[in-house]
């Protein structure tokens, strides 16, 4: 089981009453999809903040970042990058630049 | 010793806001949920403690929080919000097909005798109900099913469920509006639901006098006198005395029948108050004059409220959820802004005075009377 390191956008930490970044177990092989449905278990808060609850999809203004990539419009069944696996790079979780 | 409590929702939090009988002083708490739109909090009719608040942003989408303790702590309950049965199809502003897409809860509406039943209503158009205390939610699914469903048009803000009124005579009875669907009536709890929409004439639309298409923004109620609704139009202020199977239009004098809220006295059912504003492009007040018109005979006949409210230079709105009542004997009216005042009068209306000024726009204003 590999644990990722996860920074969520400061909504989402109120929501789930966590400070900094957290740890989750993500699997054996982790993708977006196995971080978030980790992320989802952990936290039931969070169900339908990052991902609709009713398509899968990853919400229209949540962006995923890591290694100063872009990885929001990876497949969700893509491993996630090395870095990211081995501990060395966080996962962030983040609400996009947009007005309001 | 009597009070009141103001649940305010705005377009970055909720705001409560508090005073004694004589609602002179104010105690403003907030924001709850800072940062975030909440288009509604409401509370229990049988147990005032008992809030219940819609949630939303663009990031991160619906949620509902829960107070048992009238707004002091929250908790998170349930957000699944799904169409059951598949989502189906209206017309989108192209008049092409469009599956439902839910985007956020618009309206609240608390059961009078159970705390833990409440009703939400939806954007795509859609009504839900919990029955524990908002920790699971059903659809009421004939409603969107209606025949005429696959016909429904969104208004400019949205397909929005956003008048859910509960008969307090009849608990079969349940009363709801969509923009720009129109207004429905079930009498089997929700089982199957009827346009009420005759008498009704909106000229955007092909067919003046449709049997749905209308873009309702408002209907209130007296609980005395349950068969009579008023109705705030896109245009037109209406009125019907036969629990919706037929409207009238009791505009009258106004200086324009265009506006979102409308509220019914709490002691006097042939008492009304709405906000008129200038035209549906123009969304302010005319001549830049914040007024509410009170009709004291059920419509027609309106008179000016003016005192205490700015009557120049004044270009805010008020929304369709944005104005209530109290119960006290002498009667509180209460309206919130888009530019984020939120005005009391505590005399029906005569005079005015901002309890807040500075809040964000404010998106509803519900009161409850504490005893």
């Amino acid at each position: 089981m590999t644990t990722v390191r996860v920074k969520l956008p400061t909504h989402l930490r109120r929501l789930a009453k966590v400070d900094g970044e957290i740890e989750l177990a993500a699997g054996d092989l982790p993708t977006q999809r196995t971080l978030i449905d980790a992320l989802e278990q952990r936290y039931p808060m969070l169900r339908g903040t990052v991902r609709d609850t009713a398509t899968g999809k990853r919400r229209a203004y949540v962006r995923f970042f890591a290694c100063e990539t872009d990885l929001s419009h990876d497949s969700p069944d893509e491993p996630l990058p090395a870095p990211v696996t081995s501990g060395a790079e966080p996962f962030l979780i983040v609400g996009a630049m947009a007005g309001g | 010793m009597s009070g009141v409590r103001v649940l305010v929702g705005t377009r970055k939090g909720a705001f409560i806001l508090t005073s004694d009988g004589e609602r002179a002083e104010w105690q403003v708490d907030g924001p709850h949920f800072g940062g975030w739109e909440v288009y509604h909090v409401a509370g229990s009719p049988a147990d005032p403690d008992r809030l219940y608040a819609s949630q939303s942003t663009s990031w991160f989408g619906q949620l509902v929080q829960r107070s048992d303790d009238g707004g002091r702590t929250w908790h998170q309950v349930d957000h699944d919000f799904g169409y059951e049965g598949g989502a189906g199809e209206h017309l989108w502003y192209d008049g092409t097909p469009k599956p439902w897409e839910f985007t956020r809860i618009w309206h609240l509406e608390p059961s009078p005798s159970d705390p833990d039943t409440v009703y939400a209503g939806a954007q795509d158009a859609a009504l839900y109900r919990s029955t524990d205390g908002g920790a699971s939610w059903q659809e009421l699914t004939a409603l969107r099913k209606h025949t005429s469903g696959p016909g429904w048009q969104p208004g400019a803000g949205g397909l929005c469920l956003h008048t859910i009124i509960l008969d307090p005579r009849d608990p079969a009875r349940i009363f709801t509006a969509i923009s720009a669907a129109g207004a429905f009536r079930s009498d089997d709890h929700g089982q199957s639901w009827r346009p009420i929409n005759r008498g009704l004439r909106s000229a955007g639309i092909p067919d003046p006098e449709a049997e749905v298409g209308h873009c309702v923004h408002r209907i209130a109620q007296h609980p005395a006198r349950p068969e009579v609704l008023f109705m705030q139009k896109h245009w037109d202020v209406m009125r019907s005395d036969d629990a919706g199977d037929s409207w009238r239009e009791i505009s009258g004098d106004l200086p324009s029948d265009f506006g979102f809220p409308i509220a019914v006295h709490p002691h006097e059912p042939e008492t009304i108050y709405v906000v008129p504003i200038h035209s549906d492009s123009e969304h302010y007040p005319p001549e830049g004059k914040l007024r509410v018109y009170r009709s004291r005979s059920g419509g027609d006949e309106w008179e000016a409220l003016t005192d205490g409210l700015p009557q120049r230079d004044c270009y805010v709105n008020v929304l369709r959820d944005a104005m209530a009542v109290d119960s006290l004997d002498d009667a509180g009216i209460y309206f919130g802004t888009t530019g984020g005042q939120v005005y009391a009068s505590a005399d029906s209306g005569e005079h005015w005075a901002p309890i807040v000024r500075d809040l964000p726009p404010v998106y509803s204003v519900e009161v409850q009377t504490l005893r």
